[in-house]
């Protein structure tokens, strides 16, 4: 028995001018799911994330989250439904500190005594207890992209969303991301879009690959590295 | 809630505040006393500017449009009422609304920064013309007449209990004191709640605190209403102090002032700004008397020098020389104590060999 579709679009398209940068996807995700979204630079793999997560509003089609009509919802009511959401750029509260980034999160569904607890389960979890007093605005680029998956996961979402979450980091710092996304995927389903494909190896069961706005193969992470259309497409972008 | 080193300072501020108000009156001349309440009132607008740009974010060129309109509200409510204590809750209900529902449109409009200064300030030049055309006797609100740029005459406060004795100007001092200070104390609690927390957050970084699942437009919403109640507080002592309220208020030259005082003093802080009003309104009021420089050219100088060079303000700037200081202290103390450890271990090692 196959487990229900949790996130789903239809014929979701955005228009920018001439610029096709989603074009009319149609999307599955069954719950417990980890997926992943690759594709080389300027696919359209932010762009559709971003109208998943209310940051965009679609030029037509629906995103349904649950049965939730989440088409052209702001942020915070998409977060609301219970999703967490990392960026491709890192947003982060970058005057306040460590503790104060994911405390806000934390807080946003719990009671103090629940959020105290829980933002410091999370600071252990992702090991930054010896910076947690720090702003994190002078933190390095690796550990700012780990205060920001302490804010999602400090929220205890069912559904987790995150681009490009190993952008940037050394070979140490992706693997150890890798992990954390692994125990994520133990209790909440997951999108995630990468570049690295050794990254994916780490992770993914399943990939859905865009190119120029539409999905050119969704399939096993070997069956995909093995299609002609996908080496060309990564070649021809002179990429992996 | 724990008693941090912030708390520490705002009890210090406040008693600083309660043995001031206590001392001044048998150590100050009555005319100096008089003349503080004004620079009281606009005390309490730096706060709420400080609230609401300092803490929250929101730039706006236009506090003066809430204070004006307390000022206002309360001086037309007190003369048709004939007494002060409905006009002084009528007026920072006035004052709130207004804020409301210009902050409505802005926030859930997605106004950018930018826009949100020049519509708040066009908002208040536009109180400032039209409440300048108000001369005529057909411009009456009830039993006041608005009187143009000649403005209204207060009705001065009185006890809110029999026997209703109005008060003299030099009490004004203690209510704007007063006002001041459960001002301060009531933002300063505001910015260690929840709520204060999440405008911070917003501060530092919008989409993040969307993403996280808070209705930023909601929070800004709510400061903003609370910073205009702030300021329409603080235009009730203004026209007291006063004893009329003019449509200038509402003029360029005091929206201006009001910006200056937050970077002179400090966003972030809530002392800060207060701070910086005083000293430009002694700055400015000594420079009056002086009478040889321009007071603008002054106040110009002012803003580009703490622009340039303390951008932070100088409140912040100190906090941060006194944090640097006493990390050094500290570390110096440490590594003092690290030494003695070595050369206790040094002796130690010596004595073992010699045996
Ligand atoms: N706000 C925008 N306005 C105009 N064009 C845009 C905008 N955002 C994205 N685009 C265009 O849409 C296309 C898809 O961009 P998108 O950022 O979604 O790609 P991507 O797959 O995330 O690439 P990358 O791997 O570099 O992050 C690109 O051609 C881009 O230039
Ligand atoms: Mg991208």
């Amino acid at each position: 028995m196959k487990s229900e579709v949790v996130v789903e679009t239809r014929n979701l398209s955005m228009y920018f001018g001439g610029v096709k940068a989603v074009d009319r996807v149609n999307f599955n995700l069954r719950e417990n799911e980890l997926r992943c979204l690759i594709g080389p630079n300027g696919a359209g793999k932010s762009t559709f994330f971003k109208c998943l997560t209310g940051q965009l509003v679609p030029t037509s089609g629906d995103v349904i989250i649950r049965d939730f009509n989440g088409t052209g919802r702001l942020p915070h009511q998409i977060a609301r439904l219970g999703v967490g959401i990392k960026t491709q750029v890192p947003n982060v509260f970058d005057g306040l500190s460590v503790h104060e980034n994911i405390w806000l999160a934390a807080r946003r569904w719990h009671g103090a005594p629940r959020a105290r607890t829980l933002t410091g389960e999370t600071i252990e979890r992702l090991k930054l207890g010896d910076i947690r007093n720090e702003p994190v605005g002078r933190l390095a680029h690796g550990q700012r992209q780990w205060v920001e998956l302490g804010m999602v996961v400090a929220a205890e979402p069912w559904l987790v969303l995150l681009d490009e979450p190993a952008a940037g980091m050394t070979h140490e710092e992706t693997e150890r991301t890798a992990e954390l996304i692994r125990e994520i995927n133990q209790q909440a389903t997951m999108i995630v879009v990468e570049h690295d494909m050794q990254f994916i190896r780490m992770i993914s069961s399943k990939v859905t690959v865009f190119h120029e706005g539409r999905i050119l193969i969704e399939d096993t992470m070997d069956v995909v590295s093995a299609d002609p259309r996908v080496r060309e497409v990564y070649l021809g972008h002179g990429n992996a | 809630m724990n008693w941090s080193r912030e708390n520490r300072w705002r009890a210090v501020i406040v008693a600083a505040g309660v043995l001031f108000t206590l001392a001044a009156p048998s150590m100050l001349e009555l005319f100096t006393i008089i003349n503080l309440s004004t620079a009281i009132a606009l005390a309490i607008l730096a706060l709420s500017l400080g609230l609401i740009w300092g803490y929250g974010g929101i730039l706006c060129f236009g506090q003066t449009a809430f204070f004006g309109i307390g000022a206002y509200a309360y001086t037309i409510a007190a003369v048709n009422f004939g007494g002060s204590s409905w006009a002084i809750l009528l007026a920072i209900l006035a004052a709130a609304a207004f804020a409301a529902v210009l902050g409505y449109f802005m926030f859930y409009g997605r106004v950018s920064d930018v826009y949100m200064a020049v519509i708040t300030l066009t908002v208040t030049l536009i109180l400032y013309s039209l409440l300048r055309r108000t001369s005529g006797p057909e411009y009456k609100i009830g039993n006041a007449l608005l009187g143009g740029f000649n403005g209204v005459n207060s009705p001065p406060l009185n006890l809110p209990w029999p026997p209703y004795t109005p008060l003299y100007p030099e009490h004004v001092f203690y209510v704007g004191m007063a006002v001041l200070i459960i001002g301060y104390v009531l933002c300063a609690w505001l910015v260690q709640t929840h709520f204060g927390r999440v405008a911070v957050a917003i501060r530092e970084n919008e989409l993040r605190a969307e993403l996280i699942g808070y209705d930023t437009r909601l929070y800004k919403l709510v400061l903003f209403t609370i910073g205009g109640a702030v300021a329409g507080a603080g235009g009730i002592i203004f026209c007291n102090g006063v004893g009329r309220i003019t449509p200038d208020v509402f003029n360029l030259y005091n929206s201006a002032l009001a910006i200056i005082w937050v970077i002179v003093g400090g966003r972030g802080t809530l002392v800060g700004p207060v701070l910086g009003s005083f000293a430009l309104f002694y700055l400015t009021t000594w420079l009056g008397t002086q009478g040889t420089v321009n007071n603008n050219l002054v106040l110009g100088l002012i803003l580009i020098v703490f622009v340039l060079a303390v951008p932070k303000g100088i409140l912040p700037t100190f906090i941060s020389w006194w944090d640097k200081a006493r990390q050094r202290r500290s570390m110096q103390r440490r590594e003092l104590k690290v030494r003695r450890r070595r050369g206790r271990a040094s002796l130690l090692e010596e004595a073992a060999d010699e045996k």
